[in-house]
């Protein structure tokens, strides 16, 4: 941060996460939003680090293996039949 | 940063542990024991699944099974030991139905169950030494997230630490390339390069949706180490949708 209190563009991504997981103190917090309204380089950058969760969330959708698919299904009727 | 990064310090008296379980920061640990209940549908569920509906388990088998496998990695080397591991937990989870509370949701109280499965066999596989050095040289790499290049320097007159190379737009893309199969390849390849707990970070936040102090009570981590640990995982993602998606 400079002496008067704002912060840059190269603080301000560092602090992303922080700021998206509710972390940044009160102050940060504030000037971190500021930064944001003057600066459309900085909300862009925002949006993309909200783009990249959304495109991460995507990757949990995968086919599961037939061959475990068949051996957990044995498992669970065994375990049904205990 | 440089605070942070000196917590992560090896502590070679502890050499016998995993380096996931060295303390990091103690007095910072969360305290939240607070409840929390279950999702709606859980009870349900649950009540199905010890009821013995197989068609309940197999929903859940094909939607959790891939995660669980894909998370084991980040813990065993072996593609056969990581599906082992996965297949062990849905036992762990038939045995523990009985005696699951609700306290989390379902979904949490499996990848808990897998998370400890996977670091008692990855330590068991011993990838001691050379594994630890390499994943801790790895994460102690203070890399900024954006390249220092891209900003104006910081003895620029009008705009010291400004973007020189502001991002270009690529989040507007249809959803169907952002999300589209082989955009999620790649990021699976990106994910798969991670040193390992930046990876199971990223994978039980992002990828499924869990929340922070879940994460941290399964990893045993400080919710600041939390953070800087999904902070340089989703940079190093999204530096790499970056130069996938950015218009040429």
């Amino acid at each position: 941060m400079s002496v008067t209190g704002e912060i840059t563009c190269q603080e301000l991504v560092e602090l992303v996460t922080s700021y998206l997981e509710g972390a940044l103190p009160e102050k940060e917090r504030v000037l971190f939003e500021q930064h944001l309204v003057i600066c459309r380089a900085c909300s862009t950058h925002l949006d993309q680090v909200r783009a990249t969760q959304r495109a991460l969330r995507g990757v949990g959708r995968a086919q599961i293996d037939p061959g475990a698919r068949a051996k957990l299904i044995d498992a669970f009727r065994e375990w049904k039949s205990q | 940063m440089n605070l942070v990064v000196a917590a992560f310090s090896p502590q070679p008296s502890k050499s016998v542990l995993g380096w996931w379980q060295w303390p990091l920061e103690r007095t910072e640990l969360p305290h939240h024991d607070h409840v929390r209940t279950a999702p709606p549908g859980d009870a349900e569920l649950v009540a199905a699944l010890r009821a013995g509906d197989e068609r309940a388990f197999v929903d859940l088998v094909e939607q959790l099974h891939p995660s669980l496998v894909r998370l084991a990695r980040s813990w065993v080397d072996s593609p056969a030991v990581a599906e082992e591991v996965a297949q062990e937990t849905w036992l762990g989870v038939l045995r523990g139905l009985d005696s699951f509370e609700s306290r989390s949701s379902l979904k949490t109280w499996i990848f808990r169950i897998l998370v400890n499965r996977a670091k008692t066999r990855g330590e068991r596989e011993s990838r001691t030494i050379s594994f630890t050095d390499a994943a801790w040289r790895d994460d102690s790499s203070d890399a900024p997230s954006v390249d220092a290049d891209r900003f104006l320097g910081p003895d620029h007159q009008r705009w010291p630490q400004h973007w020189a190379a502001p991002p270009q737009r690529w989040d507007e893309l249809p959803e169907e390339r952002l999300l589209g199969d082989e955009t999620r390849a790649l990021i699976e390849r990106e994910i798969a390069t991670l040193p390992p707990a930046q990876r199971q970070v990223i994978e039980l936040r992002d990828v499924e949706g869990l929340n922070g102090d879940e994460v941290c009570r399964m990893l045993d981590l400080t919710p600041g180490n939390q953070r800087v640990l999904l902070h340089r995982a989703r940079s190093h993602v999204r530096r790499a949708l970056e130069r996938y998606l950015e218009p040429a």
